[in-house]
């Protein structure tokens, strides 16, 4: 008999009467203001944010803050600033970036994470090997909980999909925190609208 | 390993001949366990969260056969190689032919302690697999060839010179330096550089949804992501029981993950891996390694429903005062000890052994294990079928003897109170396990018998 069927036999053997799927209530918010506790949840983990009406003042923010280095983001509206065409490069020539941009499809208040799928990634790697990221989501766009979060994603079809919450970081010496384990050593937030 | 041969009591021992770092182990401990309370307290629904993640892990332990047949189609579907393993031979064996096929012959891992149960990095180094492990904590035990003695901190028994010392060895950093900032920059180049030239990753997987095929796995670090989305080959290791229902489920067990784990509302990092990239290679290995015995003792069976957060030993009275080695298995802590006697009932018939039973554990288990009871469980099942450690048996007859006779048990009472009295040093010594690191008691002047006696007028 292969692994297979000995194991699956052992399991239905072994299983115990089967019980109902749970159906859980819906769970209250954390506070009352999701964009408030999105924003205190973001600086309490690291991460820093601005609010911009648009494009130009994302610019901005990039040309003044990382004027040095390589800049990828797949958003059009950055490709006098960055490069816009790396989706199809080898993502071992990424090691050198420096900042990437990106929209996230939301952000969820209770922990400050961002939703990104490769679609909007340009390629998987690119917001963990770059030095720092920038992320973009929409004012509109800051849903409560994690319940409303996966209520939000449904059955999207992403071949790969990451909530993302601050910078890479690590407390494994002693406890201490350090921002810039092995991915972006910063994580900027920039609420648009 | 020589620590193997030694029992909880003993390593213990070991860990508790410097008084210094076991206090400031169980205070570095005690502080994580308090972050995870504070962190607690702000979800309005703690509670209903506890029980609709122990609820959905009750229903899949029932429904185990459908949901790992449903599970294996949709990731089949998606690209994704899946294979079975019966124990953890069979499942080092299936790492090292993908390797062999690919010829590969060096690995990064990020942290999967599946892969530990099983000793893969022992296996795949015998035959001349070189593997680098990539989460921080796990690079430091590996470099100081160490298990790790946490799930989820593995070097948290490490002080930071002794970190410094290991690091300027092997990886160069200025002698005498151990600030956490630039050890942890040293490792990101090392580590950077590892991810760059390694063309195969394995990674453990903290939930695999039935429903979609795909699976999840939670870092802080980046290092699961930064290994596989740059190697050409991907293995993700779990065992059986990591499967949930559907997608909308990862919405409880990742709101309870990483609170319960370190006190933070997420891990920076909840990566969903459904597809393999272009030209990229995934592969799932299914594990049992003794998992289906573990379902089909009902006593025992509700520890498959842990998500390894580690919060349990966080709490232990024990754990936090004897250090992770002293449980010499890859789970330390109060879920280890109920999870390795079904292994080896014989060889981890000392763990059930080493908790008070205080219930710590239980109350802060995020899928509600009823981890205290089943140690109790575990003792009267060792016990029964005569793994029960020799001194303990002995003692256990002795006890029998005594509280069998009123006669027997009465004059031992007054013995016992007289050698306190009258001879302290034949208890006040080394051979007296009760008296480590702490003083015996004043021997009270009557027994409560006596007392009563005189008294009940």
């Amino acid at each position: 008999m292969s692994s297979k069927a000995q194991i699956l036999a052992a399991v239905l053997a072994n299983q115990p009467a089967k019980l109902p799927q749970p159906v859980f209530e819906p769970f209250s918010p954390q506070g009352e203001n999701n964009l408030d506790v999105f924003v205190k949840t973001a600086k309490g983990i690291g991460s820093s944010l601005h609010f911009f009406s648009g494009m130009q003042e994302v610019k901005d923010l990039i040309t003044s803050s990382f004027s040095v280095g390589r800049i990828i983001s797949p958003l059009a509206e950055l490709s006098d600033i960055a490069e816009t065409d790396f989706a199809d490069v080898d993502a071992h020539t990424l090691e050198d970036v420096e900042l990437g941009v990106f929209k996230a499809h939301f952000g969820v208040a209770e922990n400050s994470a961002l939703w990104v799928t490769e679609d909007l990634l340009g390629k998987r790697v690119s917001p963990f090997i770059c030095q720092h990221l920038m992320l973009l989501v929409n004012k509109t766009a800051i849903l409560q909980n994690m319940h409303q979060a996966y209520d939000s994603i449904g059955a999207a079809d992403y071949d790969f999909g990451t909530f993302i919450a601050g910078p890479s970081k690590t407390a494994d010496i002693e406890q201490s925190l350090v921002l810039g384990a092995h991915g972006p050593r910063s994580l900027v937030i920039v609420v648009l609208g | 390993m020589i620590q193997e041969l030694k029992d909880h009591a003993t390593l213990a021992d070991d860990f508790n001949q410097d008084e210094d770092r076991v206090g400031w182990h169980d205070d570095t401990l005690w502080w994580i366990r308090e972050k995870r309370d504070k962190i607690a307290w702000q979800v309005p629904d703690w509670e209903l969260l506890r029980s609709a993640a122990s609820n959905i892990k009750d229903h899949v332990l029932s429904n185990l056969n459908p949901y790992l047949l449903q599970f294996e189609a949709n990731a089949i579907a998606n690209g994704i190689t899946v294979h079975w393993a019966a124990d953890a031979a069979e499942h080092n064996q299936i790492v090292l032919n993908i390797l062999r096929e690919k010829e590969i012959n060096k690995l990064v891992k990020s942290k999967s302690m599946l892969t530990e149960e099983c000793h893969l990095n022992d296996f795949l180094a015998d035959n001349g697999v070189d593997v680098i492990d990539s989460d921080l904590g796990e690079r430091i035990v590996q470099l100081a060839e160490e298990p790790p003695s946490h799930i989820v901190l593995p070097c948290i028994h490490k002080k930071k010179e002794e970190i410094g010392q290991l690091f300027h060895k092997h990886l160069g950093t200025p002698e005498g330096n151990s600030d956490p900032q630039l050890l942890t920059e040293a490792a990101r180049h090392h580590l950077r550089e590892t991810f760059l030239s390694r063309k195969a990753t394995v990674t453990g997987i903290n939930f695999a949804v039935a429903e979609t095929g795909e699976f999840v796995v939670c870092t802080n670090e980046g290092n699961a992501d930064m290994g596989a989305h740059l190697a050409d080959v991907h293995i993700a290791c779990m065992g059986i029981e990591k499967i949930i229902p559907e997608r909308k489920d990862l919405s409880v067990f990742l709101r309870l993950l990483a609170r319960s784990a370190t006190g933070q509302p997420i891990t920076t990092y909840s990566s969903h891996f459904k597809k393999p990239r272009e030209n990229q290679e995934m592969h799932i290995i299914l594990v049992d390694n003794g998992r289906t015995k573990q379902l089909g003792r009902e006593d025992f069976r509700n520890s498959l429903k842990c998500i390894r957060c580690g919060a349990c030993m966080n709490t232990c009275p024990v754990y936090r005062r004897s250090g992770g080695h002293s449980y010499h298995y890859a789970i330390t802590g109060p879920i280890g000890a109920i999870l390795a006697p079904n292994l080896d009932m014989e060889k981890y018939a000392d763990l059930p052994f080493a908790s008070t039973l205080c219930g710590s554990c239980t109350n802060v288990c995020p899928v509600k294990i009823d981890i205290h009871q089943q140690l109790y469980k575990w003792r009267q099942v060792i016990v029964q079928s005569g793994y029960a450690p020799k001194a303990k048996v002995l003692s256990m007859k002795a006890m029998a003897f005594t509280l069998s006779s009123p006669f027997v048990y009465h004059t031992a009472g007054k013995m016992g109170r007289a050698v306190l009295k009258y001879a302290p040093f034949t208890v006040n010594n080394k051979f007296n396990p009760w008296y480590k690191q702490r003083d015996m008691p004043e021997p009270p002047s009557a027994s409560f018998g006596e007392w009563y006696k005189k008294n009940r007028n």
